[in-house]
């Protein structure tokens, strides 16, 4: 006897909102071809359910001074132009990155102590040589990067740059800078709905539109907290569905930065043969890391190693397809 | 889906014969309800009742295990669409494919290193759990031979594929005993398919073309009435957006609906959808996290493994118990009592990391487990659990004091911000702050010795 199966769909009250990262000519900035994330109105690409009218993206982290501790496998890569940052961009947008996620690590206090002023001319050098949108981190030290953030959105102004990071202890100077200059504020909470929720509230009860708060659950890569970052994700977008507007932000994570930082893509010697090939081990775990998030809802990547972008890339073509 | 106390009422004879040992039917029902009573304590229900209230009673999603001894796959039996609801119960099954076209060298080589594999994570061995052996000449005795040569690894779970029913009838008593999974019984062969699993007591596949959901539901109408009840789904579905939407629907309508025809683990084919390995991988670690049963790699390669067994740990790990250490002391190299003492959290990630690096580093030392709920160092730290009295208390309830005879406490490098705090709780001690990573304690424990 034939047995009719109906579909199991949800009907879901809310839906992710949209953000648009970069501004053109005609609106204000100076971008040849701009990024729009959010919109879902689904758990990740059930598309029998709800519409994803835009497809993740990856964005290419890159430093304003040769990294320290970027593994080996990496600086095979990208050794040729750690040292000419707009040589590192350009690079990076032939290698398909969709924005540019640039770290100023120079001007942390440990590092080159590179002044705000001098920060903000890197932004600028950037922001020339290449027409994608950008994704701008302070060095990562509290004071310094709300110094270096603010000169960087002033000098830069109209460009819908994205900034961060905001967090619980540190949004407000940073959240204000984007205000006064139309830039787009990141918030990072430590893998906890409730936190932030909390803090999406905080910078937008500052006045930041809400289509300018990208949210970023903070990472963890495989087999060092990805399974948090994955539920709290999860939750996160199960949330925004059922209507809770403080939780519809699109959300980036830094998937290279952490995939790149474990024992097992950082180091070839001395581990355990079951591991496999060093450098395509180092790939695989970006990768994995990332593919992961994607399903948990992940609208912006930020990646390192551009096979593992290619890759990741192309399964995002592959669940986007209808 | 339980049944609630009335539903129960509705099946039973209502005679209020007090037999059970209850003085209602309807109170025997309530008892039945909360599991308090066993259902042969009535001796007048009926057939038919018994039989609708055994399926309601059964889990959403059956449990289907592969293999006897040794390695054994056991999947189904989920009962929540995402981790945080619960948790996720059983691990898919990682299988590699060969076909029985490879030479026998080849296939031996694969079964070897499916079988030998092994990976440490975390205190816990990883494993890949069998090898699926396709019928790809079409050639009955090519297929016993590669059956063969990988049977001889006892160690392993096998599918045996193929879509010739009489073929599976033929090779099944080489390896029967080991209860493989029979791949697949499909719309045109599933009453013979049906009728081998009996015979040999085999978990069956069943499969349909590109998510074909009705026409899955109704071939596992039709195989459990013919007496075959544990089945796993293949619903045809190869690239990834495909597979991500008909496993969903399955694992919903098992779990929303109780929908019966479906309540089944899923088999899945990563490969069959990729155009290179690592896109494989990247198709696998989606049936890991989105519902896979059984996973069939076409590719056996440690650095592809490693990622896919290190995904599956953590998405089946409790949300709601990190894996965890027993707060103590750990000596490293037979330590005496002038060796260094560092001091770390009972996160088990955070102690096999530093643990494995002192190890590696050759040298003798302590190390001291405070109690930190699980939690790892700077979590704990944000956390109040890994603070300077807590420390405190790990040095002098711990027994160290007694092993070793200096005063000197290595923390990590992450909390440096409390060596002047923990320097009050412990008077006369020395703190010193180790490095941040512990990749980096090697040298740093060879620098003190020096
Ligand atoms: C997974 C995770 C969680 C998980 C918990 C996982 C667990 N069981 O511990 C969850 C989601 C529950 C969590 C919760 C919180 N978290 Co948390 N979490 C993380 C995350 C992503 C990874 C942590 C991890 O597992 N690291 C891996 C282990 C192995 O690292 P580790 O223990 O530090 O060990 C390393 C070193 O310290 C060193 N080492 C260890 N021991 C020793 C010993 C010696 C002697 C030496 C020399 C070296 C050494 O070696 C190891 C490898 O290099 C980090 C951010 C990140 N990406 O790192 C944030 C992070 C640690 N969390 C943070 C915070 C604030 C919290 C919360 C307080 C937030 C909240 N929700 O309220 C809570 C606290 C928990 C609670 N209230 O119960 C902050 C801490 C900020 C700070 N600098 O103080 C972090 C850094 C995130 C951030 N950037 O804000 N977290
Ligand atoms: S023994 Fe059966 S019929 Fe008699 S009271 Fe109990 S439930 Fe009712």
């Amino acid at each position: 006897m034939p047995v009719t199966v109906e579909t199991p769909t949800e009907k879901w009250a809310g839906k992710v909102r949209e953000i648009t990262l970069g501004a053109t000519a005609a609106e204000g900035g100076t971008r040849t071809s701009t990024v729009t994330v959010g919109g879902e109105g689904t758990m990740p690409f059930l598309h029998f359910e709800g519409e994803t009218p835009h497809r993740p993206v990856v964005a290419i982290e890159i430093y304003d001074i040769a990294p320290q501790d970027w593994s080996p496998i990496l600086m095979d890569y990208w050794g040729d132009v750690v040292n000419d940052v707009v040589a590192w961009a350009k690079k990076a947008v032939e290698l398909g990155a969709d924005a540019i996620a640039l770290t100023l690590r120079g001007a942390h206090p440990e590092v080159n102590d590179r002044s705000p002023e001098d920060s903000a001319r890197v932004v600028k050098d950037v922001l020339a040589a290449v027409g994608v949108p950008l994704i701008v981190y302070g060095p990562g030290a509290p004071d310094k990067d709300n110094e270096v953030l603010v000169a960087v959105a002033e000098a830069t102004a109209g460009e819908r740059l994205a900034l961060g990071l905001c967090e619980q202890n540190n949004y407000r100077t940073i959240a204000a800078a984007c205000m006064g200059s139309g830039h787009i504020a990141v918030a990072r909470a430590p893998i906890d709905v409730n936190i932030q929720k909390q803090l999406n509230i905080l910078i937008s009860d500052m006045g930041l539109p809400l289509d300018r708060i990208l949210m970023d659950p903070t990472t963890g890569a495989l087999g060092y907290g990805l399974e948090y970052t994955y539920s709290v994700m999860e939750r996160l977008r199960l949330a925004a569905l059922q209507g809770d507007a403080m939780t519809q932000q699109p959300m980036i994570c830094t998937a290279g930065h952490e995939a790149w930082r474990a024992k097992e893509s950082k180091v070839g010697e001395g581990v355990p043969e079951a591991w496999g090939d060093w450098k395509e081990r180092g790939i695989a775990w970006e990768t994995v890391t990332a593919t992961s998030l994607i399903e948990a809802g992940a609208d912006i990547l930020v990646m390192r190693h551009p096979e593992a972008v290619a890759i990741v890339k192309k399964t995002i073509d592959q669940l986007v397809a209808k | 889906m339980a049944l609630t106390g009335l539903q129960i009422y509705k099946l039973l004879p209502k005679t209020n014969c007090k037999e059970c040992g209850v003085p209602t039917c309807l109170a025997f029902a309530m008892k039945l309800a909360t599991k308090s009573a066993e259902l042969s304590a009535c001796p007048y229900v009926t057939e038919e009742a018994k039989n609708e209230l055994e399926a309601a009673s059964a889990p959403p999603v059956r449990l289907v295990s592969i293999g006897a001894d040794g390695r054994k796959i056991e999947v189904g039996n989920e009962t929540v669409l995402y981790r945080h609801d619960k948790t996720f119960y059983h691990q898919p099954g990682l299988v590699v494919r060969v076909k029985d076209t490879q030479s026998a060298d080849e296939i031996k080589a694969v079964a070897d290193a499916v079988c030998g594999y092994c990976v440490e994570r975390v205190g816990l061995s990883l494993n890949v759990d069998g090898v699926a052996i396709e019928n790809a000449s079409g050639d009955t005795s090519a297929f016993a031979k590669a059956i063969e040569v990988v049977g001889s690894n006892a160690n392993v779970a096998l599918v045996l594929m193929s879509s010739v029913p009489a073929t599976l009838d033929t090779v099944m008593p080489m390896v029967a005993d080991r209860r493989p999974l029979l791949y697949a019984a499909d719309a045109g062969n599933w009453q013979a398919m049906a009728e081998v699993a009996r015979k040999y007591k085999s978990p069956l596949a069943v499969k349909v073309d590109c998510g074909d959901l009705s026409a899955l539901a109704t071939l596992t109408e039709d195989i459990t009435k013919a007496g075959v009840t544990d089945l796993m789904l293949d619903p045809g579905t190869r690239s990834m957006v495909d597979s991500l939407q008909a496993m969903t629907k399955i694992r919903r309508l098992a779990l929303r609906k109780n929908f019966r025809p479906l309540g089944f683990p899923m088999i899945s084919f990563p490969g069959e959808g990729a155009s290179s390995p690592l896109e494989e991988v990247a198709a696998a670690s989606q049936h890991i996290a989105k519902y896979g049963g059984v996973i069939v790699l076409d590719h056996f390669d440690p650095t592809l493994i490693y990622p896919l067994l290190t995904l599956r740990q953590n998405i089946y790990t409790d949300p709601q118990k990190p894996i965890q250490v027993k707060p103590d002391v750990y000596p490293i190299h037979e330590p005496d009592a002038n060796s260094p003492l560092l001091i770390t959290t009972n996160f088990s990630l955070t102690y096999f990391t530093v643990a494995g690096e002192v190890e590696a580093s050759g040298v003798p030392a302590w190390l001291l487990i405070a109690d930190s709920e699980g939690l790892s160092v700077l979590t704990a730290w944000a956390a109040g659990k890994f603070d300077a009295e807590k420390i405190k208390k790990a040095v002098q309830t711990s027994g160290i004091l007694d092993k070793i005879a200096h005063k000197r406490l290595i923390i990590p490098g992450y909390v440096a911000g409390m060596s002047g705090e923990i320097e009050e709780e412990l008077p006369g001690w020395e703190i010193r702050v180790g490095p941040r990573e512990a990749v980096d304690l090697s040298s740093y424990l060879k620098s003190l010795r020096s």
